[in-house]
């Protein structure tokens, strides 16, 4: 009953520094509230965003193309491999050390923790595309161009989506550890417990958890408005939620 | 109380070893790496451990889950949607919101990097049974076996490769993610990264040895799958 009560405790703290300042753990400083927060806040989106659309500018068209001509098996998998192995809290590390800090490095860290997979689901969705309804359109006169955009790009969307899923997560996520590279994300009161002291870190941990689930179902939300009718019909969309590589799935096409 | 992980300790740039002009400059020193690389072995064991137990745990229960949604396929559903929520909430915010109920150290740790595995081995388990062909499923059951003999014998054996692919996503992402454990306050390579962040030859070791950790796993996880798929090699 006692220990119920600690936890509830605890996360009611949490909450009241979600929404109220207080003095800060060592002392002479106000912290916490909703005006410090959506300061955090605000940077942890900019941030995230220019990585996001960084990488997908970069990742979609080159993974659109591999697909297209048929070549980046390699690519696709091994690119998703390496991206899965780097640990993120590594990467940050590995710039703040040889490059340096400051939100630049970060934007670049966060874009490349994005690529991999962005890269295998585009090139996975444009492999999974009906050969027939490519044979279909080149029969009908498209050019290889407008292959690409009137039948493969709209039939891999779903997969592109999920992967932008993927991506924004694994964004929003890491942009917590940002604070180390001294760009004041949500996760500064994370990683400065001297000041923000645990009840602030845990409150930072709420925001945190119920920003990315938003983004998360967000994205969820986009992939399926973006699946085709047709598509829909043939296979519900949740389930191109995790499409990785597998040496069926390529082999499928 | 609950203790603060970063507080006394963590954070505090380490003085790197004095008499080395290198090492005092904080760059990247292979004699430095020579020298010191005995402070790495016991964060890497821990490494390993915050690898290796949560993908056998989150193994054991995505199993456990599979099977279950096997026979009710309205169950996957649902399941894909709790474990999918514990997935994407970021690890670092997890490793927060678990310790008022599991406190500091490797039980939090444990309890989050379990969480993340179950979508991904339970989608992998799930596309694999569903992998079978119908024909090789009736043949079976046809020679006589019972459902629950064609689900070890024939069906779980022929999903061994999606099952494999599976593990072997969650163990990279694992050892990922178990570099941030050092805000669980559990240790591993995580640690030795947070202690000295500037120091081009300690991000450099402890990044190397997370990615080293990986590329390791992940072909011992690939020799399983070809010992354990014998008559795929036959084919080929």
């Amino acid at each position: 009953m006692s220990v119920a009560l600690a936890v509830l405790g605890d996360f009611g703290e949490a909450i009241e520094f979600i929404f109220k300042e207080r003095e800060s753990v060592s002392g002479g400083v106000q912290i916490g509230g909703i005006p410090e927060l959506s300061a955090f806040g605000a940077t942890h989106m900019k941030v995230s965003i220019i990585a996001i659309v960084i990488a997908a500018v970069a990742a979609i068209p080159l993974a659109l193309w591999l697909g297209h001509i048929g070549r980046g098996d390699f690519l696709a998998t091994a690119t998703s491999n390496v991206g899965r192995a780097v640990p993120s809290l590594a990467l940050l590390a590995f710039f703040i050390s040889f490059i340096g800090l400051g939100e630049t490095n970060v934007i670049v860290v966060l874009a490349l923790l994005a690529v991999p997979p962005l890269i295998t689901t585009t090139y996975v969705g444009v492999r999974q595309v009906d050969r027939d309804a490519v044979d279909a359109a080149r029969g009908q006169g498209l050019t290889g161009m407008e292959i690409v955009r009137k039948v493969e790009l709209p039939l891999a969307l779903p997969s592109i989506f999920g992967g932008l899923r993927t991506a924004a997560v694994i964004v929003v996520a890491t942009a917590t550890i940002a604070p180390l590279a001294n760009v004041r994300t949500l996760g500064e009161p994370i990683i400065t417990p001297q000041t923000y002291g645990f009840v602030g870190q845990l409150g930072a941990a709420i925001v945190v958890a119920v920003i990315t689930l938003a983004v998360d179902f967000l994205f969820a939300r986009l992939q399926r408005a973006v699946t085709p009718a047709g598509l829909k019909l043939a296979e519900p969309a949740a389930r191109r939620r995790f499409s990785f590589p597998t040496k069926r799935s390529l082999k499928a096409t | 109380m609950i203790g603060v992980p970063l507080a006394q300790g963590g954070l505090k740039i380490q003085e790197p070893g004095g008499s080395d002009a290198c090492a005092a400059a904080n760059d990247f020193c292979p004699s430095w790496i020579a020298e010191n690389i005995d402070r790495y072995w016991t964060p890497l064991l821990e490494h390993v451990y915050l690898t290796v137990v949560p993908v056998t745990i989150g193994f054991a229960i995505s199993l456990a889950l599979a099977i279950i949604a096997h026979r009710r396929r309205w169950l996957t559903g649902p399941i894909i949607t709790v474990t999918g929520i514990f997935f994407a909430i970021p690890s670092v915010a997890a490793f927060f919101l678990l310790q008022p109920l599991t406190g500091l150290g490797y039980n939090t740790a444990m309890v989050a990097l379990v969480s993340y595995t179950l979508l991904i081995i339970f989608r992998s388990i799930t596309l694999g049974l569903r992998n079978v062909p119908v024909d090789t499923r009736d043949a079976a059951l046809g020679q006589g076996l019972t459902s629950r003999q064609v689900l070890w014998s024939v069906e779980l054996p022929m999903a061994f490769p999606e099952i494999i692919a599976g593990l072997r996503i969650a163990t990279s992402t694992t050892v990922g993610l178990a570099a941030l454990a050092v805000f669980a306050g559990a240790g591993g390579l995580g640690t030795e990264i947070l202690l000295d962040k500037r120091f081009k030859s300690n991000v450099a070791t402890a990044g190397g040895l997370a990615i080293l950790l990986a590329a390791a796993l992940d072909l011992l996880l690939l020799a399983v799958q070809r010992l354990g798929t014998p008559w795929q090699r036959a084919r080929a």
